[in-house]
């Protein structure tokens, strides 16, 4: 049962990814590619009917975290206190860029409010690469110092950064460098997959030489995942070892490298949605291998003294994630029908659609 | 400690106000653009068609604000109260996350195909969209509601050797008796909001002359469903919630309606004073004697419990603002019962657009039922203090053990701070959408 609601939750944070990261990458865009008034209109255009949908998909997931996993709730939004209250304010921060930028027709007021939507967009980037960091590396889960936990086994804080920027010290923060590379990584990443997705929405004159800049990120992408592979086993030792023993799951460093590769062909696809298909493929393979690395753990110990937070442990009893199957069933079966409607409603190019001159 | 669980109060007290300002507009408008809708695919009349779609612009303006300050209310269960979610997660969670499934996918997606896939979709199922924007809507606070009803009378929970709450029966989670009265006066709480606005930006529009032939419809369908919408408020749910309150929360009863002593022989009812704690005592009283016992128990002399009855220590925590918040919902509500009834009986006699007296006051009310929809909620929140879980677990276990004061105080300040500023470019945002008013044009 755990391990049912473990797969749902990994597939809600997949999509979410997937949609409201094709958001925060053409905010990226927006802010350092889109010079043209007309750009930056087909822009926001492309994803002005989408965005607060795709972020249905962090409450939704959010909603079941909550029931599912209680405790990893509890332990980890307190324990990551700041970065995710800071997550909300950028959250709110870039809809309200996104929204007021068309409200007056003045050049100075549309700068400010582009800037905070494009800014805003490419910390929210980073704070997510930053998030999976986090998870990777584990945190001191119940504060232990000297053999003894300053509270109960599975709470903790993180302070933002510590001195040092070591993954390894005592005093560990949100930012260190093993984080900071996986933050970079989401924002490369997400870049690559907001131009993505504008080429795929729309036809504004940056098209042509946003497959130019994917291409290019292409190449710093590969060699970021090659150097946090490398660097991988420093923070967490054998890294591979659910690899080795289970090898279904190669499947996902095999999308994440599939991905990477069809987009170096992107200046020679047919049709516009190809280079999305692959950066999503490249995102899903990259999200699934990175928590498949540290399955069944959800939140690692990096202390001796208390266990990591898994599936196990952190689950709601039996009952109630029994009695939610079946709503649950229903309800996505539902949302897939939503998603199908609206698709076919809106196929093809949103450059007509009027956004943000309400 | 008591800093901490201050500072926590406040942030949360302060974005679900915030928050509570938007949800409480569009669920009530959502259920008048589906009338407007109707109403075009009945008559033909673009006049309706073109209003339905004027107000899903303020609809959709008011749910991204609701999205956007909706998430913080979510996150802030495990930020700010980890111990209560680590608690009681595995029920009050599945409530939330049924909201999220069931409710916003449904809101988003058709509000997007309203707003956008008119002429692809064709009026019918357009009008279908609509419904599905109301239906959703209304779901969302369904399931709010189970939550909060939850937390103000548990049921279908046992409570495990570690403290943790367990989920024993997943149907008495909808079949709390706590949760239908709640609900309906909560919906029809969000139409009186959303018919004075309506009626308010219609007697605006007849005012200062622009778009009249709008005006004129807006004013009569919130006048109209504004009288309606504001009589069920207080009857009968308001009353059905009252009958719960003494049910199952009575010193909740007393203290929000001001009874410090025991009432023998009919209990009076007070309108007006200020609860003196010191001396157990209302200053300034105003009251009708005997109206209390009436309204509460059909009978003008049956016995009125005071706090005295109740061991002082089983108190809610805060006796003045819960008075307050109570006595100005019903004022409030009372007072736009009036203007409503007015308002309504000048439009039967078509004089209401003479009455240039009646539109100001209109215009003015704006305020009021979102004062009146807060005042409820808190009345309801105030009333369950000092629990988080009525009579199982304190608010002040329901903290987060990690979080310090200092952090908490930070991101508060940092929330007001950035609502302020939400909330002025909302009213930019919203006054333009009002000033532009429907384009009949594109009707």
């Amino acid at each position: 049962m755990e391990f049912f609601w473990y797969l749902i939750l990994g597939g809600m944070l997949a999509m979410y990814m997937i949609l409201d990261g094709y958001d925060f990458g053409a905010g990226i865009i927006h802010l350092f590619f889109a010079k043209s008034e007309s750009d930056k209109k087909a822009i926001t255009r492309a994803i002005g009917p989408y965005w607060d949908a795709n972020e249905v998909w962090l409450i939704a997931g959010g909603g079941v975290l909550f029931f599912a996993f209680p405790v990893l709730y509890a332990s980890a939004f307190s324990g990551f206190y700041l970065p995710l209250i800071m997550i909300l304010w950028l959250l709110i921060f870039r809809a309200i860029g996104l929204e007021l930028r068309g409200l007056v027709d003045n050049q100075l007021w549309r700068i400010v409010w582009d800037k905070a939507f494009g800014i805003s967009s490419l910390l929210l980037a980073l704070f997510f690469g930053l998030a999976l960091g986090n998870i990777v590396r584990g945190v001191n889960l119940g504060e232990v110092k000297n053999g003894v936990s300053a509270f109960e086994a599975h709470y903790f804080f993180l302070p933002l950064w510590n001195a040092t920027l070591d993954p390894l010290s005592d005093n560990l923060g949100v930012i260190d460098w093993f984080t900071l590379m996986l933050g970079i990584i989401g924002v490369v990443s997400l870049t690559m997959h907001g131009a993505n997705w504008i080429i795929f929405k729309t036809n504004s004159s940056i098209n042509k030489k946003l497959k130019e800049v994917v291409f290019k990120l292409n190449f710093v992408l590969l060699a970021l995942v090659i150097t946090s592979l490398l660097t991988w086993h420093i923070v967490k030792p054998k890294p591979f070892e659910n690899f080795i023993n289970h090898p279904i799951v190669w499947i996902f460093p095999v999308l994440t490298f599939a991905g990477i590769g069809g987009l170096f062909r992107i200046k020679g696809f047919k049709k516009d949605g190809t280079g999305f298909l692959f950066s999503s493929v490249y995102l899903i393979g990259g999200l699934f291998s990175t928590v498949t690395a540290i399955f069944p753990n959800l939140l690692p110990s990096t202390n001796t003294t208390n266990p990591s937070l898994t599936i196990y442990n952190s689950a709601a009893p039996n009952y109630g994630l029994s009695v939610s199957t079946p709503w649950f069933a229903i309800g996505i079966m539902l949302v897939i029908m939503y998603f199908v409607i609206q698709f076919k409603v809106f196929k093809g190019k949103l450059d007509d659609i009027e956004y943000g001159e309400h | 400690m008591e800093d901490m669980i201050f500072y926590d109060r406040m942030q949360f007290a302060f974005t679900i106000t915030f928050h509570y300002l938007f949800p409480q507009l569009t669920m009530g408008l959502s259920l008048l653009i589906v009338y407007f809708k109707w109403q075009y695919l009945r008559t033909g009349k673009v006049g309706y068609n073109s209003a339905a779609k004027f107000w899903m612009k303020i609809f959709s303006l008011n749910f991204m604000m609701g999205v956007i300050t909706g998430i913080p209310m979510e996150f802030q269960f495990g930020t700010n109260w980890a111990k209560f979610s680590e608690l009681t997660g595995s029920i009050i969670g599945q409530t939330l996350a049924m909201e999220g499934v069931f409710s916003f996918f449904l809101e988003s997606t058709f509000l997007g195909l309203f707003l956008f896939g008119e002429k692809r979709l064709g009026q019918k199922l357009h009008f279908v969209t609509g419904f599905l924007v109301f239906l959703g809507s209304w779901i969302s606070g369904w399931f709010v509601i189970a939550t909060n009803a939850w937390m103000q009378h548990p049921v279908g929970y046992e409570i495990l050797e570690n403290g943790k709450f367990a989920l024993t029966n997943f149907k008495a989670l909808f079949s709390n008796p706590w949760l239908v009265p709640a609900f309906l006066h909560n919906q029809l709480a969000s139409l009186v909001t959303a018919s004075v606005v309506m009626a308010a930006i219609g007697a605006f529009y007849l005012l200062s002359k622009i778009h009249e032939e709008n005006g004129r419809l807006f004013l009569k369908t919130g006048v109209l469903f504004g009288l309606l919408s504001s009589v069920l408020v207080a009857f009968p749910t308001g009353d059905w919630n009252a009958k719960n309150v003494i049910k199952y929360q009575p010193v909740t009863f007393s203290a929000m309606e001001g009874i410090f002593k025991s009432q023998t022989g009919g209990s009076e009812i007070i309108l007006i004073g200020q609860p003196n704690l010191k001396e157990q005592k209302l200053d300034n009283m105003i009251a009708v004697p005997k109206v209390l016992s009436f309204l509460t128990y059909r009978n003008f002399t049956t016995d009125v419990k005071g706090l005295n009855d109740f061991d002082p220590a089983k108190w809610p925590t805060n006796i003045p603002g819960l008075y307050y918040a109570y006595h100005i919902m019903v004022g409030l509500g009372t007072i736009l019962i009036a203007i409503m009834a007015t308002g309504a009986f000048l439009l039967w006699r078509k004089k209401i657009e003479g009455s240039k007296w009646l539109l100001w006051i209109i215009l003015f009310t704006i305020p009021f039922p979102y004062i009146a929809n807060l005042a409820g909620w808190y009345t309801a929140e105030l009333g369950r203090q000092p629990w988080l879980v009525y009579n199982l677990m304190e608010t002040a276990k329901g903290i987060s053990p990690t979080v310090s004061a200092g952090n908490s105080l930070f991101t508060l300040l940092g929330f007001v701070g950035l609502y302020v500023l939400l909330g002025v470019f909302f009213l930019l945002l919203a006054g333009k959408i009002i000033w532009r008013g429907p384009e009949p044009k594109h009707g």
